[in-house]
């Protein structure tokens, strides 16, 4: 049976009185992969630091499983090239057993620069050692932020098949922020449109025919269009459109 | 020469100098090297000037000075990383008014002062000829705790330079982590003080590190040869000053500054 990892349940935040996100249910359970999209400003970010405990939220509560045990992929690392540090380095940061961070390295296949400088890996070698450190702590969910920046797009789908592989190997809950749909397509069960409130979720294909999703994103892909019930204004609050037609997407 | 102990022995005199500078160059150099991979050098500047407040207090007060240097060091370190979190000032803006306004109120403070007679240019630029033997007791105790707390602190502190989230998540508490760096800060100031004085301090803490970077493959080896050279300077600095009639504490600076300009022969690890 697959236990809830993690609830949130009618989650706002503010910052400086601004509305950051607002009203959001969610939650993840084990074995399950969600990804997170939403533009620019959409409170991604905000929101996976409620996830991850590092914000408490205004509203609302966070349900954690007692035996939570995240593994956290941060969406880049800045290191100051006065530090000087190898990868393997870096995991026994996490790990001191040198054994247990090969393991990882081998697993996301870089082992070959344990020995390298950390600021002289690519960008994808670089998401790899962060996902290498994600693991090394047997976490049975996953937080990864923004997970395939940088990284060239067929470097992106092994990523992904990686990521879903991690999913039953360990096992975990995945929860990821991606910018976009289309590639994430085939890696996740389930997408949650975020847009300061939640605009629409549900499977990747489903969503990506959502108007709510069509009008955030634009989409190729749409095959049909229907009314939606409503707007998003210049700061993301929703403005009802003049014809109160509800067969479009409602909130949540 | 600079005015020495009265009766003091010269050979006395050298060898506390020596063994005072070198146990205060020996913690410099790995928290140096913290202080450049985490960009705190305007920090710890700040911190250093407000430092003379601390001696302005402790006159005012008739405290130990390096008790009261110590405590004011660490309630300004609380109070700035408090005000940077407040995100209304860029952080350098802030530690410029905090650091010039806090030397200025000390300098306006000492000098309101009729009945104490105080040498500036020992507190700002470090007389490391007067040390006395006592001094000595005192600087190794400071520097042996505080090596022994930055020992202690030194996975989580890389793991928060690296990435302060990541080590949150990760279960390390951030916030006590900080403040114990803080409280480093403060005592290696307190002691540093007497060696450099307090212009002079940010030197002895950034230029070891900057010049060890270059040899350095790991950040064990990059405080080490920190240490190193940092006491190289104390000695090259103090064997100048003892030739050449060169006050102590810029003499050792300048030392640590050539040292620097050497290893830039060197091509970076």
């Amino acid at each position: 049976m697959s236990e809830v990892l993690i609830q949130l349940q009618g989650i706002g935040k503010y910052f400086n009185n601004n509305k950051v996100v607002s009203d959001v249910d969610l939650s993840i359970e084990d074995g399950q992969i969600i990804t997170l999209i939403g533009p620019n400003g959409a409170g991604k970010t905000t929101l996976v630091k409620l996830v991850l405990g590092l914000l408490e939220p205004d509203e609302g509560r966070v349900m954690r499983h007692s035996n939570l045990c995240i593994g956290y992929m941060p969406q880049k690392l800045h290191i100051d090239p006065t530090l000087p540090i190898t990868l393997g380095r870096f995991l026994a940061l996490a790990e001191p057993n040198t054994k247990l961070c090969i393991d990882a390295l081998k697993e996301v296949g870089i082992e070959k620069h344990i020995h390298s400088p950390l600021q002289s890996l690519s960008g994808g070698e670089m998401q790899r050692a962060l996902l290498a450190r994600a693991i090394l702590r047997k976490p049975n969910f996953l937080v990864l932020d923004e997970p395939v920046q940088g990284v060239d797009v067929a470097g992106q789908e092994e990523l992904y098949k990686l990521i879903g592989q991690l999913r039953t190997r360990l096992p975990c809950g995945v929860l990821m922020v991606s910018h976009d749909l289309h590639l994430v397509m085939s890696a996740t069960d389930e997408v949650v449109c975020l847009n300061q409130h939640i605009c629409c979720h549900g499977r990747p294909d489903q969503v990506s025919n959502n108007p709510a999703f069509i009008e955030l994103f634009g989409s190729k892909t749409a095959t049909y269009t229907h009314h939606h019930d409503h707007e998003h204004g210049l700061h993301g609050e929703v403005v009802h459109s003049n014809d109160s037609d509800s067969s479009g997407c409602q909130h949540g | 020469m600079i005015a020495t102990r009265a009766g003091a022995n010269m050979v006395e005199v050298l060898l506390y100098a020596l063994l005072a500078g070198l146990g205060v160059a020996v913690i410099t150099g790995p928290l140096g090297a913290f202080i450049v991979w985490r960009r705190m050098a305007y920090f710890g500047d700040t911190l250093a000037h407000s430092s003379l407040l601390g001696v302005a207090l402790a006159l005012l007060l008739s405290i130990s000075p390096t008790l009261s240097v110590i405590a004011t060091c660490l309630v300004l370190a609380l109070i700035l990383v408090m005000l940077q979190q407040q995100k209304g000032l860029a952080s350098d803006t802030l530690l410029g008014i905090l650091s010039h306004t806090s030397l200025a109120v000390s300098l306006v403070a000492m000098a309101l002062m009729p009945d104490i007679k105080v040498d500036l240019l020992s507190l700002l630029f470090g007389d490391l000829l007067t040390v006395t033997g006592k001094d000595v007791v005192i600087i190794y105790a400071i520097s042996l705790f505080a090596i022994l707390l930055l020992l202690k602190l030194w996975n989580p502190l890389l793991a928060i330079t690296i990435h302060e989230e990541l080590a949150k998540v990760e279960g390390i508490p951030v916030t006590a982590v900080r403040t114990a760096f803080m409280l480093i800060i403060a005592l290696v100031i307190a002691i540093a003080m007497k060696v450099v004085g307090v212009l002079l301090i940010t030197a002895l803490l950034v230029i070891p590190a900057a010049t060890a970077r270059r040899f350095a493959n790991t950040p064990e080896q990059m405080a080490i040869f920190a240490s190193l050279i940092g006491c190289s300077a104390v000695i090259f600095g103090l064997s100048c000053s003892w030739y050449l009639d060169t006050p102590v504490g810029p003499s050792i600076v300048l030392s640590a500054g050539i040292l620097f300009l050497l290893s830039l022969t060197k091509k970076y690890n």
